[in-house]
Parts: structure tokens; C-alpha cells; sequence
């Protein structure tokens, strides 16, 4: 750190049809420097980084790189001045291996073999291991991160931005990465470092700017700020944590034995033999990083794969063969994790979704003969009840902010008097606020009765609210254990630690 | 029945002729789909490409320029899809019907005017004595020009889309148009130049119909040919050698249900005439059966439209 | 430049304004076209659009209005079902084809008995026919995913040379001195289906396809079915999470659109058309495409667009007769019409914005 300036970024602005993503965004990144660009969803982030990125253009304002003018006007030529970025939704083909998925990043990639070469010294170099010739689609999360990273080391770049690239880690690849960051950091590249986790940033950060609704709010040292300062500065509010009713666990309302299935998603992971109960009045927490079987265990609860009668009980009924319908009869209300194409249809209004799953436990349709009144009284319902901010009922569900439209679908699955409730990613891109008033239903929920799943791959949000918890390993379902006195370690451990990775930083450790 | 008027080597020389207007079809969709473009106009393409290769050939004397012509008639044609698709993002399975049924029109009414006319003819490659060399020569050493071109042309698509950069952008494009975007790769324009080759390939494969298969001007002489190239594409599981096989194989069934026809068949006539069609819907059958595997190689993001929110 | 934006609600003005516009395009278009070949393009329009409906022999092409638009509606429909929920047939033609051939076969089969029950037999006769033909690629898509656009298309092919094979062979009128073809149905009373008011051109199947119409309005605006229809093209997943049966929907759909087109060909082939000929099929399960479309897949909207469409036929063949337009000039028109609709849409779900200068 020579606090010499590496990235200057001067009053930029950029609008977008009826919301202004950035607003006179200031601040300098020094060569060598982990800066920490903090914020909520929605708060800017995004579209800032693509600036730098060349992906998109501001509207106003300037940007020095190295004191030369900076405006990159697509994202090779960022990378040819020494930009470049990890993404947090992969850029990756899923069909194409290792080595030619790094090449899709490069501007002028050397031969085939030569790369694969190279691959395997800068991976090695920076405690990544990576097999050039294997197939992306048959990584894990971490995996495909270190493709990226990779990908981006490859080209010596000054600046490495990072958007929120811990989402996807167990506790131990977390320590991994920051210790490949800090090697990097000491050999003089900066990196902008894209989170709203703030321990991580107070571990790993030397300064932090801060966006609120597209607007740098305040600067701080995360290393002498406390994570409370911090959260306040991001959300602009006191935040009260969910308040939890202490319910007497009642019988068990949902059983699962031994369920095994195959994915049907390409490249998706199978269960294997997994194994749960939950109690009325309970909350399981189930963690994992992603692409471990989460999506597929939710298919498997909803009925959307099916399995032998006896595998799934509901209420001690077998309910393994039942389809979705049959389920949210005998009691069970499931929510997706993809709010766009699976919770939802994009294209259609609030009362047509409404329908979509509540038809059944709220009597929307007489002899197969849809109530539209009772529908739109239905989705009236869940829009004032959960806060849902929409011009009315009739609006397509894309028009929904992220946060809005999950507020609108969760609703939707507790008003209909379950008894057992499985919801995969309850928070995932919300803001904190609506986070909290989301996770406080669902408590409310197992107040009164219900037993329910939360699949999430936030930690902190399981602790918060799970009574068990359990982690999803490859498919594998770890045996539940209270909340109570887990430490961050052995969750770590449960969720299968680094991936084969201990080796990785053995010479330094 | 009687099996023996048939000729082997003359059998095989038919059908590799036979395949020609399918396999350069099959290898341009091959490129379209493996963009992640599903387009299925081609029937529509090349009947356009048949008829504008007929005229440019007859009023020119040239059957090559005949066939430049037919292919730059059937990229024209498939601009239209490229532009419907890609700028105003329209569903491409009925944009691509839309291209069938109006290319069926429009070759038709272009049409008028040449129908009982000959075109110039194309003639065998001369490769001297090698022609005479028994079975071998009839099979390998007596064609067009036009047979020994898609032969190339698989080998051409088969380098170009596992060994170049292009080819892997175009995989990448028809993989994940998401990443491909967020990487700086302009995926629109990707997509069209596939699309446009796609569209030469099928026009020159329809040209090949009217000039040399037939050869004259006839409405509706595709006949289901499109068609049958976008099943092959399906059946060589998007491997450009496949197609090469999948290609003779239809050529084989239609050459050989003609022979029969013509030897005088205890099998009807319209029977006969239906096996390309029955052996085609067989073929699918067994292919997307296989399940996972052929629809592995498939490019995952087939026939849905990009557009760049940001 | 342009840019399109996304609507965050599908524009309500543009859904009923995108089909008025595709035609005023395609007419324009058409028109330019017409002066190339060398015709008058407002006189071509006008006899095209104007004459059969308020020109000298209007009471004549009136009714043939009906007569054209009645199996392009009444197969439009069926399409436009599947379409809604992304099932693909497209071998229409096929079903139409197979339809007429099995009604046929089961009227010509009880030649000249004449009892009141034989019409209906056959109407059940027809749509079953053009429902088993939809089945093959239904249950080849259910049971081993095979491509249905591809399947049904190549039934297109095989269904004509089933046609060839009954008008030459075994449906072929034996009085007919060798002469390909059937029976005529006109001189069969019980097995044929007249002009139920004369001069309007109605006969069962403009009913058929009215009544059909109805049903399937309400259908998918009512029904929990109809609901399910339009999920499933829309949100494959959101589907399978709703609890709709895929394998059951396909089925369906094909099924109605097969059975409708074959009520459509058994209709035509003993009323208009007659008899069972080589060159019977006329692309009407082609043309149904369109019509589909133009009617943005609404069963109402079908009725209009294919009253249209089949304005275009009438038309077109008086253009043919009185100004020698070529019969493929109108197969051209229609096709173009189909590109415009499907251009034009997307003002509904997107805006066009125009910037200036440099962005």
C-alpha cells in the first residue's frame, strides 16, 4: 500500500427508466488496496461495477485509472487495462472445460496446451487447485469460482473486482480465498471487494465506501468500524433481529426417510438418502453451498419429483407418490427458490399467481371453474398483509422489485394455513428490511403450529431463526443438530470444509 | 421383387448424391443451433435457394454462379429471421414456420416462367483414369463438384467449431448467452452470422436440388427436404461427422426406395414413397430415447431469445 | 437508433393494436409487390378485400367466405391451444387429411344405406381420425421426448400418400370408370353435409367452429384447464409447481387440435369439396398457422382473423380470374402477413425508444 492512486472515480451518475441505479458516486481504490464497496441489494452495486467493467456506460461523471482517463467501452478493453472481474452469477459454460472457459476470458489466449499449462502453475501459484481439461458443469461452486479467479490472475490485472464471491463458500474455502486475496493485495493488485457481509469485510478490508439507493452514504475503516456502524450506514435504520415465541414442539408433521432421487436438472446433483424429521411448532435450517441438492430436495418436499410412498410422510400419512396438488392438500406449502419462471409466472398478473398454488387450500375454483373475485380477494389479501409495494393486483409479476414480488410469494404460501412449510433461498436478494419482516412470518408461522424447512445457503440467517440444523453435502443431508452451541467451525466441518483444498495453502499455514 | 437389377456401386454413387442438398442443410443448422438458435425455416430457404439458383444458373449458362446464387437467396431469406428474431426477439419456432410458408409462396410465384426448362448441366469432376477403376471409381471418382464440397464442408465445420476461437465463441454464445454477454461477446451479431450461414447452406443445398437432382424448376420440389435436415441435426446429436452419416443414410432410403419403385416392387408405390418420412420420425424416436446423452451435446440455451436488460 | 425496453406490463392497447397494424403493413407491402408484378395494387387490394364483401357478386363470395373461414377457424383453434402451451403441432395438414379419410371411409363402408345416424358416425369418425393421427407424436413426445414439430410435420407427408392411396385405391368410386377419386358425397344424402341456409355458405362446420370458438373462450378464461394451458407455455416450471401433469397436457392439446382439424377435413370432405381426391388437401392445416396467430391465439380473435384470412382466398381467386394475379402471389401476402404479426408484437411487451446522437 504506497498510497499511490490506482482507480480514481469521479461524480459518476447513471439512470435507468424510472430509477436512478447511481448518483454521484465518488471514491479512489489505491494500488495494492482491498476496498470494500458496501451496500444492500438494489443499493447500486451492480451497475457501478459493470461501469468500471465496460459493460455498461455512465450517464455522467469520470473515471482516472493510473491518472489516464478511464471509459472503457466494453469489457475486453477493461481487461486489457488491467480490469478484471469475478462475477457472482458465474460467467461460465457449463458444457465447455476448464481450459476453454478460461480462454472465453482472455483476449489473445496462447494455444490450447500451452494454457492448460499455465493454468495449472498460476493455480497451483495461488492455492487454486484446477484440472484444465474437466468439464465446469461437473465443478462445485468453490470450483467454478477458482475458473473464474483464475481466469482473471491469468492476465495480471492491477484491479481484480470481486461481486459478493463468499455467497458460494463453506467457512473454510472463505479463509482460502482471503488468504489467495491477501497474497495478491501484497503484490500490488487492488481489489474492490463486493459484499453486505460485514465481518468479512472487517476481516479482510482496508477501506470501505458505502451505497445507499444508488448514493455513496460514508467511508469508513472496516478495521476499526464496528459491524453494527456499519449495518446502520448500509441500511440507514435500526434494525430489530425477529423476534422468536418459545412454542412447545408438538408431534412430528413431516418425515423423511432414506429419500434418495436424481436430479432432473442438466449437470444437477441426485439426493442421497436423506433423512429429516420436523416437529409442529419446529424450524429446520438446512445449509449447504449451492448446487449441493438444495433445489433438488425442494422438488422432492413440493411433490414436483416424486419418490416411493413411504419415503415422504405427511402428518404419518406416505405422501412420497403425491403430486404438488396432493401435497398442498394434505397440508404442505412449498416455496422456490427462483422467483422469476418457478414461485411465479413472470408474464402473469398477481391474481393469476395468486391462484397459481393457492387455488387448491383457499377454494379458489368450483368443479375446475376458476373464482376469479375470490382470486383477486386472495391476492388483495396477501398484498396488504405482507406490505407488498405494487400499483395493484393486476400488474405482471416481473414489474415486482425482487424483494416486493418474494414478499408477495411467501405470503402467498403461509396465508394458506399450512402445516408444514418448505421454503428454499426465503431472503435471497431482498433487502434487509423486508428480510426481516419475511423471516419474522415465518416465525409467526412455526408459532402457531407448523412445522417448517428453511433451505438457505445464509448462515447467519439459520442461526437466527432455525431451532435444528442440518447442512446438505453433495446431496448428502448431515444428521440435524440443535442450534444451540454449534460453533461457525464445525458448521464449516458439516458442510464438508474446503473441498479437498487443506493441502492447497500448506506451505504458508 | 428383384433385387438384382440393382447396382451396388451405382446404389452407393446415387445416394451420396442424394445426400447433398440435406447434408449442406443440416451443416448450416448445425452452426445456427449450435448458437443457441432454433431455426426452422429451413425447408423455406431452400426452396428459395432452388428456385434463385434455377434462374441465375438458366439465364446465366453457370450452374456455380447458379449456386453462389441460391446460397446468397437463402442467406437473404434467413436476414429476415435473423432480423425478427434477434432485434424485435420473436418466438423463433413460429418466426421459422413463417419462413417456411412464405419461401413456399415466393419460390413458387418466382417460379413462373421456368417451369419444363432444363438448366445448364454440372458435370463430373474429371479425375481421368481413377474413374475407371472398378466399383471404387463409380463410387468415389465420378461425381459433381457440389458432392465433393460437402464432404468438405463437414470438415470444415467439424475444425472451425472444435479447434478456432470462432468456433468456440459460437459454443459459448449457444451455451450460456448470459455469460457469453457479460464477457464483452456480442451475441446478436454471433447469432447472425450464424444464422446467414445457415441460410447460404440451405440455399445451396435447395440449388443442388433444381440443378442437378431433378433437374428442373418444379413447385414444391423441396419437398420435406428442410425438414429431414433439421431431424439429421437432431440425430447427429450436433456433431458435424454425424451428419455426414445421417445424410447418407436418408440418401440411401430415398435412393434405394426409388430403385425399388422402379424395379417393379411387390410394395406399393405410395408405401415406398412414405419410408423417408417414417424412417425419419424412427430415427427421432431412437435419438431422444437415448435419453441424456444426445440431448447433452444439445446448446443450452436452443431457441431462446437474448436481450440485454443492461 | 432504437432500443427496445422492456414493459414491466404487457401493453393492454398494443395486444388488440399489433393485428391491425400487420395488416395495414402487409397490405402496404402487398401492394408494392402486386405494382412489381406489374398490377394495379389499389385495384388488386380492393378486389381482394372490398369486392367479395360489398362488390357486384357479393351474395355469391359472401357465402364462400364462410366456406373457407370455417376449417381454418375450426383448426386455428386447436392449434392456437397448444400454442398457448408451447406443444407444436404443426402437422395439421395431416390430421385434416386423416380425418376426411377414415369419415370418408366409414360413410362410403355403408353405401347407400340411408338412416339419420350415419352423418354422426361419421363427424365421430373424423375427429377420431384426426385425433389418432395427433397421437403419434403426442405419445412419442410423452413417452420418449421426440421433437413434436418434427414428427407431425413428417405425418403431413405420410398422410398425403395415404390420400393418393385412397382416392386411387381403396375409397375409389367404382362406378367412377377408373377415374381417381371417391363417391361423390353430394349424391349421398345421408353421409353428406349441405348448405344449411342457402347462399350463406353455412354448413356444419362454420357451426362446428363458431360453437368450438365459444367453448374454448371460455375454457381458458374460466377453467382451471385453461389456466393450466397458458402456464405452461408461459413458465414451464411454475407449471410442474402448480401440479400440472405435463404428460397430460400434451395430450390434450394435441388431441383437441388433432380432433379439430379432422372434424374440419370430414366437414369439407362431404360438403364443399365432395369427394375423396388425390390433390383433396388444400393446406388449410397450413394456413390454420397463421389464422392462429392473427388471432393471437384468443378464440375470438381466430373467428375474426380467420374471416380474414379466408377474405384472402375469395379474394384472391377473384384477383386470379379478373386482374391474372398469380395464385402464389396470395401464398406470399398471407406468408408476409405472418411475419409482420409476429414483428409487430413486440409492442406489447417492449417500448421502442429513439435515441439521438451519441449513447
Amino acid at each position: 500500500m504506497t498510497g499511490e492512486i490506482l482507480l480514481d472515480i469521479n461524480g459518476i451518475s447513471k439512470s435507468y427508466p424510472g430509477v436512478k441505479a447511481n448518483e454521484d458516486v465518488s471514491f479512489k481504490i489505491g494500488v495494492g488496496e482491498v476496498h470494500a464497496l458496501l451496500g444492500e441489494n438494489g443499493a447500486g452495486k451492480s451497475t457501478l461495477v459493470k461501469m468500471i467493467y465496460g459493460l455498461v456506460k455512465p450517464d455522467e461523471g469520470r473515471m482516472t485509472l493510473r491518472g489516464k482517463a478511464f471509459a472503457p467501452t466494453a469489457p475486453s478493453m477493461a481487461r486489457e487495462l488491467g480490469v478484471a472481474m469475478v462475477f457472482q452469477h458465474f460467467s461460465l459454460f457449463e458444457a465447455l472445460n476448464v481450459a476453454e472457459n478460461v480462454a472465453l476470458g482472455m483476449e489473445n489466449p496462447p494455444p490450447m496446451r500451452e494454457l492448460a499449462a499455465r493454468i495449472r502453475a498460476v493455480s497451483e501459484e495461488y492455492g487454486l487447485p484446477l484440472d484444465p481439461s474437466r468439464m465446469v458443469g461437473d465443478l462445485s461452486a468453490g470450483e467454478r469460482q477458482r475458473v473464474e479467479i483464475v481466469r482473471c490472475l491469468l492476465q495480471d490485472p492491477k484491479l481484480l473486482i470481486m461481486d459478493e464471491p463468499t455467497s458460494v463458500l463453506t467457512p473454510q474455502e472463505v479463509e482460502i480465498l482471503f488468504r489467495t486475496l491477501r497474497q495478491l493485495s501484497a503484490e500490488g493488485t487492488a481489489i474492490l471487494y463486493i459484499s453486505h457481509k460485514l465481518e468479512e469485510i472487517r476481516t479482510l478490508c482496508d477501506a470501505a465506501t458505502i451505497l445507499r439507493r444508488g448514493k455513496v452514504v460514508g467511508t469508513a475503516d472496516p478495521k476499526q468500524s464496528t459491524a453494527r456502524e456499519l449495518a446502520e450506514l448500509m441500511v440507514g435504520a435500526t434494525l430489530t433481529p425477529p423476534e422468536r415465541k418459545a412454542a412447545d414442539k408438538g408431534e412430528v408433521v413431516l418425515g423423511v426417510t432414506d429419500l434418495s432421487v436424481d436430479s432432473p436438472i442438466p449437470f444437477g446433483t441426485s439426493l442421497k438418502n436423506v433423512s429429516f424429521t420436523v416437529a409442529r411448532g419446529e424450524v429446520l435450517g438446512i445449509a449447504g453451498v449451492a448446487g449441493n441438492g438444495q433445489d433438488e430436495l425442494l422438488l422432492a418436499l413440493s411433490g414436483e419429483l416424486k419418490s416411493a410412498p413411504d419415503k415422504v410422510r405427511l402428518n404419518g400419512h406416505a405422501a412420497g407418490d403425491y403430486g404438488p396438488s396432493e401435497r398442498r392438500n394434505a397440508g404442505l406449502v412449498a416455496a422456490p427458490e427462483d422467483r422469476y419462471g418457478h414461485a411465479a409466472a413472470p408474464d402473469m398478473s398477481l391474481v393469476e399467481n395468486a391462484f397459481l398454488s393457492g387455488y387448491l387450500r383457499r377454494n379458489l375454483s368450483n368443479k375446475g371453474f376458476i373464482d376469479w373475485p375470490a382470486t383477486r380477494a386472495f391476492a388483495d389479501e396477501v398484498i396488504a398483509t405482507y406490505d407488498v409495494r405494487t400499483p395493484g393486483n393486476h400488474v405482471a409479476a416481473r414489474a415486482l422489485s425482487g424483494g416486493n414480488l418474494q414478499k408477495f410469494l411467501i405470503g402467498r404460501e403461509l396465508d394458506q394455513t399450512p402445516e408444514v412449510i418448505v421454503i428454499n433461498q426465503p431472503t435471497w436478494g431482498v433487502d434487509a428490511a423486508a428480510a426481516a419482516a419475511i423471516r419474522q412470518a415465518i416465525l409467526n408461522r412455526a408459532a402457531e403450529g407448523a412445522g417448517v424447512v428453511v433451505i438457505s445457503q445464509d448462515l447467519d440467517e439459520l442461526l437466527e431463526i432455525a431451532d435444528m440444523f442440518a447442512v446438505l453435502n453433495e446431496g448428502r443431508l448431515s444428521k440435524p443438530r440443535p442450534v444451540k452451541g454449534l460453533t461457525i467451525d464445525e458448521i464449516g466441518l458439516m458442510m464438508g470444509g474446503a473441498h479437498g483444498m487443506e493441502v492447497a495453502h500448506h506451505a504458508e499455514a | 421383387m428383384d433385387f438384382g437389377s440393382i447396382n451396388p456401386a451405382v446404389l452407393i454413387a446415387s445416394l451420396m448424391v442424394a445426400a447433398v442438398p440435406i447434408m449442406l442443410a443440416a451443416l448450416g443448422e448445425l452452426i445456427v443451433e449450435k448458437s443457441g438458435v432454433l431455426n426452422l425455416g429451413v425447408e423455406g430457404m431452400m426452396i428459395i435457394g432452388a428456385i434463385a439458383g434455377f434462374i441465375v444458373a438458366v439465364n446465366t449458362g453457370s450452374p456455380v454462379i447458379g449456386f453462389i446464387g441460391g446460397a446468397v437467396a437463402g442467406a437473404a431469406l434467413s436476414l429476415v429471421f435473423a432480423f425478427l428474431t434477434q432485434f424485435l426477439l420473436t418466438n423463433q419456432v413460429a418466426t421459422g414456420l413463417a419462413l417456411t410458408l412464405f419461401g413456399l409462396g415466393l419460390s413458387s410465384l418466382a417460379g413462373q416462367g421456368y417451369n419444363g426448362i432444363k438448366p445448364p448441366p454440372t458435370n463430373a469432376v474429371p479425375f481421368g483414369p481413377l474413374a475407371d477403376i472398378p466399383f471404387l471409381g463409380r463410387v468415389l471418382f465420378a461425381h459433381d463438384w457440389m458432392v465433393y464440397f460437402s464432404i468438405l464442408m463437414v470438415a470444415v465445420t467439424w475444425y472451425v467449431l472444435k479447434s478456432t476461437r470462432l468456433g468456440l465463441i459460437i459454443r459459448a454464445v449457444g451455451e450460456n448467452h448470459e455469460a457469453a454477454h457479460s464477457l464483452g461477446y456480442k451475441v446478436t451479431r454471433v447469432r447472425i452470422g450464424c444464422i446467414m450461414f445457415g441460410g447460404a447452406m440451405a440455399g445451396m443445398g435447395g440449388a443442388y436440388i433444381s440443378l442437378v437432382r431433378v433437374p428442373q424448376w418444379v413447385d414444391g420440389i423441396t419437398s420435406g427436404a428442410g425438414w429431414i435436415a433439421l431431424a439429421i441435426v437432431v440425430f447427429a446429436s450436433w456433431r458435424p461427422w454425424r451428419v455426414l452419416i445421417g445424410a447418407y443414410l436418408f440418401g440411401g432410403i430415398t435412393v434405394l426406395q426409388l430403385n425399388l419403385q422402379a424395379a417393379g416392387s411387390a410394395i406399393p408405390v405410395e408405401y415406398l414413397s412414405m419410408a423417408p418420412y417414417l424412417v425419419t420420425i424412427l430415427v427421432l424416436v431412437i435419438m431422444s430415447s437415448g435419453r441424456g446423452k444426445a440431448s447433452l451435446n444439445a446448446p443450452a440455451s436452443l431457441g431462446q431469445n437474448f436481450h440485454a436488460s443492461h | 437508433m432504437l432500443r427496445l425496453e422492456k414493459r414491466p406490463t404487457p401493453s393492454q392497447f398494443w395486444q388488440y393494436g399489433t393485428p391491425i397494424v400487420a395488416v395495414l403493413l402487409t397490405m402496404i407491402v402487398g401492394g408494392i409487390l402486386f405494382a412489381m408484378l406489374g398490377k394495379d395494387p389499389i385495384a388488386v387490394i380492393r378486389t381482394i378485400f372490398w369486392d367479395p364483401i360489398f362488390g357486384e357478386f357479393a351474395f355469391y363470395l359472401r357465402g364462400q367466405l364462410l366456406v373457407k373461414a370455417g376449417p381454418l377457424i375450426l383448426i386455428a383453434i386447436g392449434l392456437a391451444l397448444g400454442f398457448r402451451a408451447g406443444i407444436w403441432n404443426i402437422g395439421a395438414e395431416g390430421q385434416y387429411i386423416m380425418g376426411a379419410v377414415i369419415g370418408a371411409s366409414v360413410g362410403l363402408a355403408v353405401y347407400p344405406t340411408e338412416t339419420r345416424l350415419i352423418y354422426p358416425v361419421m363427424v365421430i369418425a373424423g375427429a377420431l381420425g384426426g385425433w389418432l393421427w395427433a397421437m403419434i407424436p403426442a405419445i412419442l413426445k410423452t413417452r420418449f421426448n421426440t421433437n413434436e414439430i418434427l414428427v407431425s410435420l413428417m405425418l403431413v407427408y405420410v398422410a398425403e400418400t395415404i390420400l393418393a392411396k385412397a382416392a386411387t385405391g381403396f375409397l375409389r368410386n367404382p362406378d367412377g370408370a377408373g377415374f381417381p377419386g371417391s363417391r361423390n358425397f353430394s349424391s349421398y344424402k345421408a353421409a353428406s353435409n349441405p348448405e344449411l341456409i342457402a347462399g350463406s355458405g353455412l354448413h356444419w362446420g362454420g357451426v362446428a367452429a363458431l360453437v368450438t370458438a365459444i367453448l374454448v373462450y371460455i375454457l381458458l378464461q374460466r377453467h382451471i384447464l385453461g389456466f393450466q394451458i397458458k402456464l405452461a407455455g408461459q413458465a414451464p416450471r411454475a407449471a410442474r409447481f402448480h401440479g400440472v401433469n405435463p404428460t397430460r397436457l400434451v395430450v390434450f392439446c394435441m388431441g383437441v387440435s388433432g380432433a379439430l382439424a379432422g372434424l374440419a377435413g370430414l366437414f369439407e370432405v362431404t360438403g364443399p369439396a365432395g369427394q375423396i381426391s388425390i390433390d383433396f388437401n388444400s393446406g388449410y392445416g397450413f394456413t390454420a398457422i397463421i389464422v392462429a396467430f392473427l388471432g393471437r391465439l384468443n378464440p375470438i380473435g381466430i373467428v375474426f382473423a380467420g374471416l380474414l384470412m379466408a377474405l384472402t382466398y375469395v379474394g384472391g381467386e377473384m384477383a386470379a380470374t379478373n386482374l391474372g394475379l398469380p395464385s402464389a402471389a396470395i401464398q406470399v401476402f398471407q406468408g408476409m402477413l405472418l411475419f409482420f404479426l409476429l414483428g409487430v408484437d413486440v409492442l406489447s411487451n417492449y417500448r421502442i425508444r429513439m435515441f439521438m446522437g451519441a449513447k
